[in-house]
């Protein structure tokens, strides 16, 4: 019982920790519905389409595929490298899990693995329960299908303007969790200053990397230099939860 | 072909992206290098997906730098995701209104 009081707890304030995403969420994929619709997909279609894959970029890739008549290897391929990114957030965040994330709960919540539910389970201070993520997961996803589908059946009630400037709410989230350790840590400062300065130097002068590879080549050099160079001491953090 | 093909093939790539690691590594990786690794991954990972490319999220470069301008204040004081995130959206069509 009282585990179960904790679990609704964490999943409560999974909910709040996912407002931010959800919001963002629904700007973003109602441009995806006025997309969608435009390259001839219904309304319903495009509703399952952000249901079954919670992935922007993938999701815009997959509906020019549908829409150019691509081949399924094609598609196949074209998410695989998309969203290889996640594999590797999904082992960072395998390491920030608690020991009650068991199997079975690992299955439902590698579902919602996304940039931005991934950002926020890292943000959190401490580990990261089932039931928390399942929060995130819920209030996120639910802004992710409704952006879409408002966006596939009436792309044109909000202003052009506000529709712009809704483009910017994730990144300006990216921001909120990258900065404060930076100041903290010089080591994360160069970190995130290393990757940025990577990803500008592929986007303006190797143009042929997709999006989604470039992000994980960046991170990778980025990652492994500052390993090499700042080694953290071990499980500084984690002895101090044990303790509690 | 039926598009309910392409869309399972879809997600199920994605998903399988997702589920494989986040279910293997289920203990604590021990060696040092590889927690400092996977310690610094995060950080590197947003970076890199947030530069340049905020700069183009509002299809309009003034407004998505003064955007970019307040996220970073804003972050630097140690405010909320939600406020951060909002407010960078809130300068970008405020200077959309201007510009």
């Amino acid at each position: 019982m009282e585990c179960k009081g904790i679990m609704k707890n964490q999943f409560v304030k999974g909910m709040g920790d996912g407002i931010a995403i959800g919001l963002g969420y629904l700007s973003v994929s109602f441009g995806f519905g006025i997309m969608a619709a435009g390259a001839g997909i219904s309304v319903f279609e495009a509703f399952m389409i952000s249901l079954t894959n919670l992935t922007s970029a993938g999701q815009a890739q997959g509906v020019s595929i549908i829409a150019a008549g691509g081949t399924l290897i094609e598609m196949a391929v074209v998410q695989f490298i998309i969203n290889i990114r996640y594999a590797l957030m999904a082992i960072s965040l395998s390491q920030k899990t608690d020991k009650n994330f068991t199997l079975p709960k690992r299955l439902i919540a590698a579902y919602g693995i996304t940039d931005e539910i991934f950002a926020v389970c890292i943000a959190k201070k401490g580990e990261v329960s089932a039931g928390y993520m399942y929060g995130v997961i819920s209030v996120s996803t639910a802004g992710w299908v409704l952006g879409t589908f408002l966006g596939a059946e009436a792309g044109e009630i909000l202003p052009p303007q506000i529709t712009a400037a809704l483009g910017i709410v994730l990144y300006g989230m990216f921001i909120a969790i990258i900065i404060p350790p930076s100041r903290k840590e010089k080591s994360v400062l160069v970190v995130v200053l290393m990757a940025a300065a990577l990803s500008c130097v592929c986007k303006y002068f190797i143009p042929t990397i997709s999006g989604g590879f470039a992000v994980i080549l960046c991170a990778l050099v980025s990652a492994l230099l500052a390993a090499i160079f700042f080694p953290k001491k071990p499980e500084e953090e984690e002895k101090e939860e044990e303790a509690e | 072909m039926s598009i309910w093909i392409y869309i399972a093939v879809m997600a199920g790539v994605t998903y399988l992206i997702r589920v494989i690691p986040f279910a293997v590594f289920r203990k604590k990786i021990r060696s040092q290098f590889l927690q400092s690794f996977l310690y610094y991954v995060p950080y590197a990972v947003l970076s890199a997906m947030t530069f340049p490319a905020i700069f183009y999220s509002t299809g309009n470069t003034t407004t998505a730098l003064a955007g970019t301008a307040v996220a970073l204040a804003l972050a630097y004081f140690d405010l909320p995701l939600i406020v951060v995130a909002l407010a960078a959206s809130a300068a970008a069509f405020l200077c959309g209104l201007v510009f």
